[in-house]
């Protein structure tokens, strides 16, 4: 097979933006992407199948048969687990990757969320640490995000973020009814509500018109296309230059390095399940937390014997995504509006700066509920089943309000992924282990965040409510699905909430020894292997991740880009 | 799409019409859903399960479980997606058939509402496992997408007062066209 610069391999949030950079600057670029690329007719409204409730698999792959994943309880007991299961800490695997059916909440991370370590000091047993770049470097890559994505929003009235140069490119969508009754209750708390940053388009933007607003948004793909991920932006631009090609349905299988040491290239199974090679300059593994590492792991020759990069057993330690907790409240009017995408309203007063806390984060209202969603969701002492429940979801359906967020993860070293040394997948290859889970002041900070959405609905005017504070899985409403079934009752100690949030085990940092890649994206031990993905958050702050996996694969692009123009890397 | 299962939705629509209208359902609400056609289940076991997801979503002014479809729902999953509780539901019919037999003498799909909820506790206070796999799969057909089979003309969203059909984008896409099942 043609040689070509760089060999991308994960055409998700950050794979995309690499891709595209790349190939605008010149260099050859192959984009290999294990799932399919859907189109608007894949575009199904299901609320039984689709990448938030599983309960009839994933919409956006992978599939359930074939791509197992061991877990592993805290009792050390072994569970092999599908994609639409919980334990697995699934993420889509199709071009755009989870920015092709997200919520698409698109907030920047603040500037202590970069400084974990130097703020707070690293509690006993944790991993915490700073990033070896600040907020001030990511800063113009988060511009560049906001405006090459797309990114709808008012920051406005909010005093504790991060110096920002330019407003967002698109105002915020008007808001809905939780808006109105939300926003006057946090203001008579002294809290500073503003329009959450969506990369959704509120008015025709980058060749596409705005929201239509339906019921069916984060986990969905959008029907009109007004929702902005790597697919619909960076990944067309790619291919419009005629440097990048894409190749979908192809699993990489190693990455392949010759006897100095050096990356030569990617072996991958392509969409006919035959063993390819594909020769490069670069190989940049961008395939999320998870799937990153076991490249990596799964990456062993005679001078990595324990995969790439991993000289110092660094590779998939730090696993980390976000434990959501919050509240849930009854009103006595109608509070749902069957207006998208949902959320709308946030407040970041409590992401820094509680005494005893190290960190908290982001709380929003919840995007719009299906049906499907209450049935688990009615006020305690509703029965379980019978009329008396049919009847709670009809008076309660349209009478709640969610107020949710991802906490700050306290990262620890023994939360981590490695390969399984039994379960191979339907290529053969090994899969994904998970095990341990994050330091437990992660969870005391989600208790304390549960119980501050609380008090906002309160004074909202709820009449009742309960505490959201076990919530296992980022963004994964749960309502006793399937997915939880054949595996014990999860409690929030017990499985680690990864998921679509993912980060961590490929940690970027100047330390070798406690680090996979430098502050480039760079793998410490190969100077032509890459790692741009969530895998490089040191830590994952108190907001979704997808803008600052976004800035952090524009800051490394640019590295890559600078030094190859020095012909740094030409072989 | 067989002829006689057609006809057997038409009948039940009929029958949800006139119950709505008329109040008539806790009388017969434990009868329909057995027509046959059932791609998994018999139509002993697809009567016995209509009586038990008629526990979970009873009749009232708007459908049951059965009456929305749900059977149609449970039966397609378990030779799809579900395959893998074939075992459980074979096995939890069955025990809920001999449950009713030695209490009340009758199969549960002959017994009395009040008679059918006292074996639908038992079940879920003795078999809590099989009883999950019920509930949740008969809110998933009774409260999920209609396209499942389930929730018959969106019946549910329709009794929590969504609006149905709902927005579509404009002609941007046409769904209709290859529109997967």
């Amino acid at each position: 097979m043609k040689r070509v610069n760089a060999v991308v391999v994960g055409a998700g949030a950050a794979g995309g933006i690499v891709a595209k950079e790349l190939s605008v600057a010149g260099l050859s670029v192959v984009l290999l992407e294990r799932g399919k690329w859907y189109t608007a007719h894949d575009c199904r409204k299901d609320d039984l199948r689709n990448q938030r409730t599983t309960v009839l698999g994933n919409a956006f792959g992978p599939e359930d048969e074939g791509n197992p994943r061991v877990w592993v309880d805290a009792q050390g007991g072994l569970h092999t687990v599908r994609p639409s299961e919980g334990p697995y800490q699934n993420d889509a695997a199709c071009v755009g990757g989870g920015t092709f059916s997200y919520g698409a909440q698109a907030w920047r991370y603040m500037p202590q969320d970069f400084k974990m370590r130097s703020t707070y000091g690293a509690p006993e047993g944790s991993s915490l640490e700073d990033w070896p770049i600040s907020y001030d470097d990511l800063e113009p890559f988060y511009e560049k995000a906001e405006y090459e994505i797309g990114i709808s929003g008012d920051y406005s009235g909010a005093p504790f973020l991060g110096a920002r140069k330019r407003p967002l490119p698109m105002p915020p969508l008007p808001p809905g009814r939780e808006f109105g009754i939300l926003g006057p209750a946090a203001r008579r708390l002294g809290l500073h509500p503003i329009h959450i940053p969506m990369a959704r388009n509120s008015v025709p933007y980058n060749g596409r018109g705005p929201c239509m607003r339906c019921r069916w948004c984060c986990g969905f793909a959008c029907e009109v296309d007004a929702k902005n991920g790597s697919q619909n932006t960076v990944i067309p631009i790619a291919l419009n230059t005629g440097n990048c090609e894409l190749r979908t349905e192809c699993m990489v299988k190693e990455i392949l390095t010759d006897d100095r040491g050096r990356a030569t290239g990617v072996a991958y199974f392509d969409e006919r399940g035959h063993l390819q090679e594909q020769p490069a300059d670069i190989v940049i593994v961008s395939g999320c937390a998870t799937e990153s590492a076991r490249l990596l792991l799964n990456s062993r020759s005679r001078l990595f014997p324990n995969g790439l990069g991993n000289r110092y057993d660094q590779v998939g330690r730090n696993l980390q995504g976000h434990q959501y907790t919050g509240a849930l409240g009854y009103f006595e009017f109608d509070t749902y509006d069957d207006v998208g995408p949902g959320a709308d309203i946030a407040i970041c007063d409590y992401n820094h700066g509680t005494p005893g806390l190290r960190g908290g984060g982001m709380l929003a209202n919840e995007f719009i509920r299906l049906p499907i969603h209450s049935i688990d969701h009615l006020p305690t002492g509703t029965p379980s089943w019978g009329l008396g429940h049919k009847k709670a979801m009809r008076d309660w359906h349209r009478r709640t309000i969610v107020i949710i967020g991802p906490t700050q993860q306290i990262p620890s070293a023994e939360a981590r992924v490695s390969l399984d040394p039994s379960v191979k997948d339907k290529w053969g290859l090994p899969v994904v282990r998970i095990q341990g889970n994050c330091h437990p002041h992660t969870y005391e900070i989600g208790d304390i965040q549960a119980e501050r959405a609380q008090k906002w609905l309160l004074e909202a005017g709820a009449i009742d409510t309960r505490l959201l504070s076990q919530a296992q899985n980022a963004e994964k409403v749960t309502h006793g699905t399937d997915a939880n079934q054949g595996v014990p009752h999860k409690s929030h100690s017990e499985l680690i909430p990864a998921a679509q949030h993912q980060a961590g085990t490929c940690r970027m940092g100047n330390d070798p020894q406690g680090s996979v890649v430098n502050k480039d994206c760079q793998v410490h031990d190969v100077d032509n292997v890459f790692v741009i993905d969530a895998s490089v958050h040191v830590t994952n702050g108190g907001f979704n991740p997808a803008l600052t996996i976004m800035a952090v694969a524009f800051h490394a692009s640019a590295s890559l880009v600078r030094n190859w123009k020095g012909t740094g890397f030409r072989s | 799409m067989h002829s006689g299962k057609n006809a057997g939705i038409l009948t039940r629509r009929q029958f949800v019409a006139a119950s709505a209208a008329g109040g008539l359902v806790a009388a017969v609400g434990c009868k329909t859903g057995s027509e046959g056609n059932w791609e998994f289940l018999s139509d002993q076991q697809a009567a016995t399960l209509a009586a038990l997801c008629d526990q979970i979503v009873p009749a009232d002014d708007f459908p049951s479980a059965s009456q929305a479809g749900v059977l149609n729902y449970i039966d397609r999953q378990l030779v799809r997606h579900y395959s893998r509780h074939q075992e459980a539901y074979r096995d939890g019919l069955m025990e809920a058939d001999s449950l009713s037999r030695k209490r009340f003498g009758h199969g549960l799909s002959e017994l009395a509402p009040t008679q059918q909820w006292e074996v639908t506790r038992t079940i879920e206070l003795e078999n809590s496992a099989f009883f999950t796999l019920l509930r949740n799969h008969t809110f998933e057909g009774y409260y999920g997408s209609p396209r499942h089979g389930g929730n018959r003309d969106a019946q549910s969203w329709r009794m929590l007062g969504l609006a149905e059909p709902p927005l579509l984008g404009r002609a941007q896409y046409d769904l209709r066209k290859g529109s997967p099942s």
